[in-house]
């Protein structure tokens, strides 16, 4: 039988970037930490800082980042990358310095170092995965879980007199002084990947200029922790996540366009 | 208190706190992550006013948890760094020290002991020894303890501690107390010679092209991987026992009775050697410097050579457990300790030497 497609004179549109080591990751079919990797990944690439990027990889889904991007990385404690970036970011003030945390290492155990450390005005990229759940654990209730939303903690539901309210920690660092770009941003469409891209990009830039701490928010899912499979939990998500977490910039440092 | 200008000569009268920090600054150290609390704040104190002008990172953390983790940052970026505390806040470190240790990542951390347990005292005290060396966080790790007994030896362990940290690729621990952190006394510091630092190639400073990227973790999962780490782990302190360890022994090879204690403990017992001189005791003091490793060879055969030994802590008798362990019965192994914060006295000590020396019939010294 003759191919379909020829083989031999394909043209190459896309490439993986060089940046992402050439393995399986451990994420679950349809995650968005796959691609909220390759996208960072891409952008370090183009911007050709590879060699001037550490990256601190979380406790959570994220903590075997470093088995995936071919760069310098540290594995912080739960909830301490903010200060383990700190503490890199002021040995080695010209290098970029980046964390990678999901939504319990950020905003439930690290709540203190990711708030004082945007407080402080550190020049460093905080990348916060929102899923609205604990995916490494097995489902459980995040702080980020939406009121409603079952979990294997929350198992009727988040209710507000038992759990209280889901906390919009974007928000909550967007109104400190020492932050310079906060914005939320999402990977469930290619559109949304090219929007976060930009953030990125401008993110790595304003880190270069010293201008303040960063933080991209990414909504996303986790088809595994919901019970979905990856095309119903990206649906759930634009249906339910975003109402909450609406997409754009929430803060942009001065004299910058805020993007919707 | 201070202006940032003041003259440190390199013989000074200190406080303990002050010369641990001053000695820092001369050892090369690149950044301190601390936070405040009573009796240490000096350390952090001394640093943001005589360290910060001359260049150097000295940086208030949100929290002992922070400042560990900066730590952990810093030290894994290749730099020289120092974080200091009192019991309670150590206590919040240990997380951060497990990793450490998993991580291998070599840096100086100094515990001002204060008595406890729970918020206790800011009066001094050894009631963190067990914390201190049989590892304090969780799984199978130990730190490299020192225990200086002056405001000299909180200066020179100041050196010894980055070195050794450097040497061995772990977190090094000055366990000192209260009443060392906050008495003066003459310190000479000696010159610190910075081109012996040893390079760190391992360090995440940016992947360079023609190496490896460098990852600093404490996790492997498959049980197997953890397992041949913890081996290298446990060979790694195997080494540290049989090269590292540190003592001092005062008229210790011929004594009926042998008084072992470390830091401030020491000098009261050396104190107590002196007065039971005068009654015609024969008694001597073994000092352990270094906590882990345990001076325990030196121990044993000391036992072989006297009638009793007797330990004084400023706790309810931890060392004394290690002490026991090395003498393995060959000799009684009494014990004198005050806790919560109670320094004890020479003539109280002395007491129990008397006791001693009826009991297990010393000889009685005449003195000429």
């Amino acid at each position: 039988m003759e191919p379909i497609i020829d083989l031999e004179n394909l043209e190459c549109v896309y490439l993986k970037p060089g940046t992402l080591v050439d393995t399986q990751t451990r994420y679950c079919p349809g995650c968005g930490h796959g691609v909220a990797h390759r996208v960072v990944m891409e952008v370090i690439d183009e911007l050709g800082i590879q060699e001037n990027v550490i990256g601190i990889a979380p406790v959570g889904c994220a903590v075997f980042a470093y088995f995936y991007l071919d760069i310098d990385m540290q594995e912080a404690a739960h909830g301490r990358a903010c200060a383990v970036a700190t503490g890199i970011k002021r040995v080695l003030p010209d290098k970029y310095v980046f964390t990678y945390q999901g939504d319990g290492d950020l905003a439930a155990i690290g709540t203190a170092e990711t708030i004082h450390t945007a407080n402080r005005g550190e020049n460093i990229l905080v990348v916060f995965i929102n899923n609205a759940i604990y995916g490494m654990t097995g489902g459980q209730m995040a702080p980020t879980t939406i009121l409603g939303m079952k979990t294997s903690t929350s198992p009727f539901g988040r209710d507000i007199k038992l759990q209280g309210f889901p906390l919009k920690i974007a928000d909550l660092i967007a109104m400190l002084p020492g932050s310079a770009y906060v914005t939320r941003q999402a990977v469930f469409t290619p559109n949304h990947v090219r929007q976060l891209k930009k953030s990125l990009i401008r993110a790595f830039g304003y880190q270069k200029e010293k201008r303040g701490t960063c933080l991209i928010e990414i909504v996303s899912n986790c088809p595994s922790g919901w019970k979905m499979t990856p095309l119903e939990a990206n649906d759930w998500l634009e249906k339910n996540m975003l109402p909450i977490y609406p997409l754009g910039d929430l803060k942009v440092p001065e004299g910058e366009v805020k993007h919707a | 208190m201070f202006k940032g200008d003041m003259t440190v000569h390199d013989i000074s009268l200190m406080k303990g706190n002050e010369a641990l920090a001053e000695a820092a600054i001369r050892a090369g150290l690149d950044a301190y992550f601390g936070y405040p609390i009573t009796p240490q704040s000096e350390i952090l104190e001394y640093l943001s006013s005589e360290f910060v002008p001359k260049g150097g990172i000295v940086l208030q953390a949100e929290s002992e948890l922070a400042a560990i983790n900066m730590i952990y940052g810093a030290s894994g970026a290749g730099a020289r760094v120092m974080t200091s505390s009192s019991s309670p806040g150590i206590s919040l470190m240990q997380e951060g020290l497990s990793y450490s240790a998993c991580a291998e990542l070599p840096f100086l951390i100094v515990n001002v002991n204060r008595g406890g347990p729970g918020l206790g005292t800011i009066q001094p005290s050894q009631g963190d020894y067990f914390q201190a060396v049989k590892g304090g966080g969780h799984g199978d790790y130990h730190l490299i303890v020192l225990a200086p007994a002056t405001v000299q030896e909180m200066a020179d362990f100041v050196y010894d501690g980055f070195d050794l940290a450097d040497k061995w690729r772990i977190p090094v621990m000055i366990l000192t107390d209260g009443a060392l952190g906050q008495m003066m006394e003459k310190v000479e510091f000696r010159p610190y010679d910075k081109s012996q630092r040893i390079p760190k190639p391992w360090a995440t400073t940016g992947k360079t092209k023609g190496r490896e990227r460098n990852i600093i973790t404490s996790i492997h999962l498959e049980p197997e991987q953890m397992e041949d780490f913890n081996i290298h782990l446990q060979k790694k302190y195997k080494k540290i026992c049989e090269e590292e360890v540190r003592f001092e022994l005062i008229n210790a090879e011929d004594a009926d009775l042998i008084l072992v204690a470390f830091g401030l403990s020491a000098r009261i017992a050396h104190k107590a050697i002196d007065l039971a001189k005068d009654q015609g005791i024969n008694a001597g003091l073994m000092r352990p410097i270094t906590l882990y490793p345990f001076p325990t060879t030196i121990m044993n055969l000391l036992a072989k050579k006297t009638k009793a030994i007797l330990v004084v802590e400023m706790n309810s008798g931890q060392m004394v457990e290690d002490v026991r362990l090395a003498v393995d019965g060959q000799v009684p192994v009494y014990f004198h300790g005050r806790m919560g914060g109670m320094i004890p006295s020479p003539e109280e000590v002395l007491d129990e030497m008397l006791t001693l020396s009826q009991k297990h019939e010393f000889r009685v010294i005449v003195q000429e």
